[in-house]
């Protein structure tokens, strides 16, 4: 079956089918939103930034169910009570999940694909970390259970951004 | 909770809904208008006969106009009547019913049109620069993501758990599509789609391939809810919500394992007791889930209890959830099939089994007798779902 056949036009069209270029000149408007953000990063990110500065991944410890929540949070939103202290974790984990993604943040193709995933980091309860990427790793070679460690970026470049981790890679030693 | 004692029984007596497609020429608004025309026409009524409005549309980004309830005000019927917009993301196709059901389970209002629309064409140049704002923006829009990741990241965690395979998860786009051939409002029928199309198609975030997923389309849909005190008074067949539930998981979805559904068996807990239902698989007769994946299909099922984890996959391979099958899934065509304007999938998720319970499919009226129904949809961040079951008395 050709292409066309497969993403054609619908079985029932009301109409004559009207292509983009011909229907937009003389019934759209276009316009773009220039609306700029400040976000603030809040109390606990805050100090998660600073921390990653130093090469650091931290969470932060609910008492009551003693869970360590990475991302760090102020409150625990299970116990609905204040997290109590700051914990530094290794920093290394295991790939929780991950995708092969031929695309990018457009839904443009692009040819290399961009490993990504989440990694469940180690002194953490089970599935607990963030989104990054993998690095240093064929994509036919990663699998979820993987164990990896950050790789950061030299200590000059940091800013205090979650991209001053360059990607994650299968465990060294 | 109190999931007993509710003040009117409501039931649907009119359904629906537009093309789906790219539409370029119609508002927002005029799909709206259609949409709630055809509902009220099914019905027997006209808007001065509604007592209220329910309106349910996703991100106000896909139009670049805020404050999208009382942009599509006019086209919902809304005018001069007591009205509100509901949002739960994907979830609004079912949730936006919910919300009909209180106004009118509550005793305070006897006819309410709940429309749901969506325009997604409209954002250049394609719906995931809105999307883009989905995400947090401090950890993750620096790695600048792209929305299917997250759904690629899950169907791999929950292929990996329950050691699905990939092939069986893409007989559902197959099933779907074909399913969607007879519905007039499809986008991508297809009646001679194949196993080797779906995992030949181009990837996008392995391991979600272009057939994996629903596409962006626009559209509208509408539902009548009357209350028990006049319900027959419109009709000979009215088909009865007999339970609904909602419920929503936390926004740190890194936190989360994401291979089970926990909140959507929640939620469908809370409408099985609602509706007197203790064993799911024996009383309800078929289901239309939330399918924008196909992926998802399977673990929305095993979410409304309805399979064991894994077994979703083995139940499709054996064709039971065919259309003629033990126990139809997705019989409308499902999002797969017909399209995805998010909210207003509500035609073929809760307009489905109005339609298939009061024996109204068409081409598409599933086989065997059916009572019991059951619907869901799934939004927000990957974290929301509704769950309404229906019954024909």
């Amino acid at each position: 079956m050709s292409k066309s056949q497969k993403f054609g036009p619908p079985l029932n069209p009301r109409g004559r089918r009207l292509e983009a270029k011909e229907l937009e000149s003389i019934t759209h408007v276009r316009a773009k939103t220039p609306a700029k953000y400040a976000w603030a990063a809040g109390t606990a990110m805050s100090r998660f930034l600073e921390e990653l500065k130093n090469g650091k991944i931290i969470g932060r410890k609910c008492a009551r169910c003693n869970r360590v929540l990475v991302p760090p949070r102020m409150f625990c939103e299970r116990c609905f009570a204040p997290t109590t202290e700051w914990v530094y974790l290794p920093g290394t984990g295991v790939v929780e999940t991950f995708s092969i993604s031929y695309i990018d943040t457009n839904a443009n193709r692009i040819k290399e694909p961009i490993l990504v995933g989440t990694i469940a980091f180690d002194g953490a309860p089970p599935h607990c970390g963030i989104m990054h990427y993998f690095g240093e790793v064929k994509p036919e070679e990663l699998k979820i259970g993987m164990p990896v460690e950050p790789v950061w970026k030299p200590k000059e470049e940091r800013v205090g951004s979650v991209l001053d981790i360059k990607y994650f890679r299968p465990r060294q030693k | 909770m109190n999931l007993t004692k509710i003040r009117k029984d409501v039931a649907v007596v009119g359904a629906g809904m537009t093309v789906f497609a790219r539409r370029l020429q119609e508002t927002g608004k005029e799909m709206s208008w259609e949409a709630a025309k055809m509902a009220l026409d099914e019905a027997g009524l006209t808007l001065k006969d509604i007592d209220a409005v329910i309106l349910g549309s996703a991100p106000d980004a896909f139009d670049g106009v805020h404050k999208k309830g009382d942009w599509l005000l006019d086209g919902a019927g809304g005018t001069n009547k007591p009205f509100m917009r509901v949002y739960t993301g994907g979830g609004t196709a079912v949730f936006a019913p919910i919300a009909g059901w209180w106004h009118v389970a509550s005793g305070m209002f006897k006819r309410v049109l709940v429309v749901c629309e969506e325009k997604m064409s409209s954002v250049q140049p394609h719906a995931q620069s809105a999307f883009a704002h989905i995400w947090d923006p401090i950890l993750d829009r620096p790695l600048k993501p792209n929305l299917v990741w997250i759904f690629a990241m899950e169907m791999q965690r929950y292929m990996h758990k329950y050691n699905v395979r990939y092939e069986d998860i893409a007989l559902v786009a197959v099933k779907n599509k074909r399913n969607a051939v007879g519905h007039p409002c499809a986008q991508l029928a297809d009646p001679n789609i194949t196993l080797d199309d779906v995992i030949n198609s181009e990837p996008m975030a392995l391991p979600v391939r272009r057939l994996d997923i629903s596409p962006p389309s626009d559209g509208a849909s509408a539902i009548v809810l009357v209350s028990e005190d006049v319900a027959y008074e419109h009709t000979d067949t009215p088909v009865w919500i007999d339970g609904v539930g909602w419920c929503i998981d936390t926004t740190m979805w890194t936190n989360r394992d994401l291979a089970f559904p926990k909140f959507v068996a929640r939620a469908a807990k809370m409408a099985y007791e609602m509706a007197g239902i203790k064993n799911p698989r024996k009383e309800i007769d078929f289901a239309e889930p939330y399918d924008p994946f196909d992926y998802k299909e399977l673990q929305h099922l095993e979410g409304l209890l309805l399979a064991d984890p894994g077994e979703a996959a083995i139940m499709t391979r054996e064709g039971k959830t065919q259309r003629d099958g033990e126990f139809p899934v997705c019989p409308s065509g499902g999002l797969l099939g017909v399209g995805n304007p998010i909210a207003a999938t509500l035609g073929i998720k809760i307009g489905e089994v109005y339609w298939q319970l009061a024996r109204k499919a068409g081409p598409r009226q599933v086989k065997k007798d059916v009572r019991t129904g059951v619907t869901q949809a799934w939004g927000d961040l990957m974290q929301f779902s509704a769950v309404i079951v229906m019954r024909r008395r």
